[in-house]
């Protein structure tokens, strides 16, 4: 009788054990759960209310042209020549494939068309999106995160000067400003590539690349709009980078992890705001 | 200050070579051409099928294109297609020209090819085109050529 007791008096604690045990872990699992929603919830407020002080700080960067002028050459000139010779061999490789593909269907001819309104539309503002946040986002968010762990914006700070007047809402504003550059940039350099190949190396009629191009591409629907897609990008990928930089924590690790968040969120946030961006102008969505 | 002032000349030909940028795309790439909004009159064409013609389809005159098509709408008691296109103003049209929906190659999109007539009067801004021919829907051509064929065995 008695190891009989014995045995179901261990079953019960072991089991008492395991239910104390699962209820220990759900505990753990909904902490940390609420711990994620909540700083992620914290981190979407701070970034908004920093996008929010960058906006209004933009006025006092109006007056002082010259701090804008010194970031448009480190984001816009330096990421020139990265721009400009991607989008030679991004158009080059449009040629070379749409004419490979349109030829099977003898429409070789509408390859100008081809060409331009994948990168006018598609093309030329995310790619250039994408390489202005590796190229030019990386670097904001390392010199702003080292600014912050060397404490020059906290010594802007003692000093009375306000660091998003200063530092970030001169960077933001040339960022605005030259991704519809850049992007502008990347599509007409790319046209210009998808000739080289189709029409100096295939032999795609001239003429007809470009009349095929102007009398299917609309100024309104496709340039315009991508216009709007490299302003909206570029907006977003300063936002993220600036925000980052100024969000890192102040050590080198810290650094490094927020120049990789940049990179990383930028490219989702630009390939899903393309996505909602061409619903909205292109689909009937 | 040299520092500074090819830091600024710098920028100065990226802000330029990137305005450029935008004209080529404007110019060469859309031929957007500012007058041509302005300067339009609406004409109007009912068509029994106005087939796969879309909202800025081509129309054109003798070849040359002189409008696009602006609005395809049904009229409800008719049921026919209600084709609005947009003339340029600089082309005056008879009173009597007639409209058709041609497909640009076997394949190509449609147009709608107006053939002037020879009244005297001009087409008012507003004004219905009375004279129409449908689209050619090539299964309908193709149907026909069938029983055609089978029809003679």
């Amino acid at each position: 009788m008695a190891p009989f007791i014995s045995t179901t008096l261990l079953a019960i604690i072991i089991k008492i054990y395991l239910i104390f045990k699962i209820i220990d872990s759900m505990i753990h699992f909904f902490q940390s759960l609420g711990n994620i929603t909540l700083s992620s919830f914290a981190k979407l407020g701070r970034s908004s209310v920093f996008l929010i002080q960058t906006l209004t700080g933009i006025l006092s960067v109006i007056p002082r042209p010259a701090l804008l002028f010194k970031q448009l050459y480190s984001i816009g000139v330096l990421s020139f020549l990265i721009i400009t010779i991607s989008g030679l061999f991004v158009g080059m490789v449009l040629g070379l494939q749409g004419f490979n593909i349109l030829s099977d269907f003898g429409a070789e001819e509408a390859l100008g068309v081809m060409v331009a309104a994948s990168l006018v539309r598609e093309l030329g503002p995310v790619v250039s999106a994408l390489l202005f946040a590796g190229r030019a986002g990386s670097a904001l968010t390392a010199e702003i995160g080292l600014m912050k762990a060397t404490e020059q914006l906290s010594g802007m700070e003692m000093m009375a000067i306000d660091p998003i007047k200063r530092i970030i809402a001169p960077r933001f504003l040339a960022g605005v400003i030259a991704m519809p550059l850049l992007a502008a940039l990347f599509s007409s350099i790319g046209v210009l590539g998808g000739h080289m190949v189709g029409v100096s190396m295939l032999g795609v009629d001239d003429g007809a690349y470009w009349s095929q191009m102007q009398a299917n591409l609309d100024f309104q629907d496709d340039i315009i709009n991508g216009i709007i897609k490299s302003i909206v990008f570029g907006f977003v990928v300063s936002w993220i980078a600036l925000f980052e930089g100024y969000d890192a924590m102040p050590t080198s690790e810290g650094v490094s992890r927020a120049t990789t968040r940049t990179v990383v969120n930028s490219a989702f946030a630009i390939l899903g705001l393309d996505f909602i961006l061409t619903a909205l102008m292109f689909g009937d969505i | 200050m040299q520092n500074t002032k090819t830091q600024d000349i710098l920028v100065g030909l990226f802000v330029a070579f990137g305005i450029a940028a935008l004209f080529f795309m404007a110019m060469q790439i859309s031929n957007l051409n500012p007058l041509s909004k302005e300067n339009v009159y609406t004409i109007t064409a009912r068509f029994e099928n106005s087939g796969g013609l879309k909202i800025k389809s081509p129309v054109s005159l003798a070849g040359v294109r002189i409008g696009r098509v602006a609005n395809i709408s049904i009229d409800t008691s008719s049921f026919e297609s209600i084709v609005e296109m947009h003339i340029e103003s600089q082309y005056q049209l008879p009173d009597d020209t007639s409209a058709s929906i041609f497909t640009a190659g076997l394949l190509g999109e449609q147009y709608v090819s107006l053939e002037p007539g020879g009244s005297e009067e001009f087409l008012e801004p507003n004004g219905v085109i009375d004279i129409t021919q449908s689209a050619i829907v090539l299964e309908e051509v193709i149907g026909q050529f069938l029983f055609k064929e089978t029809a003679k065995d």
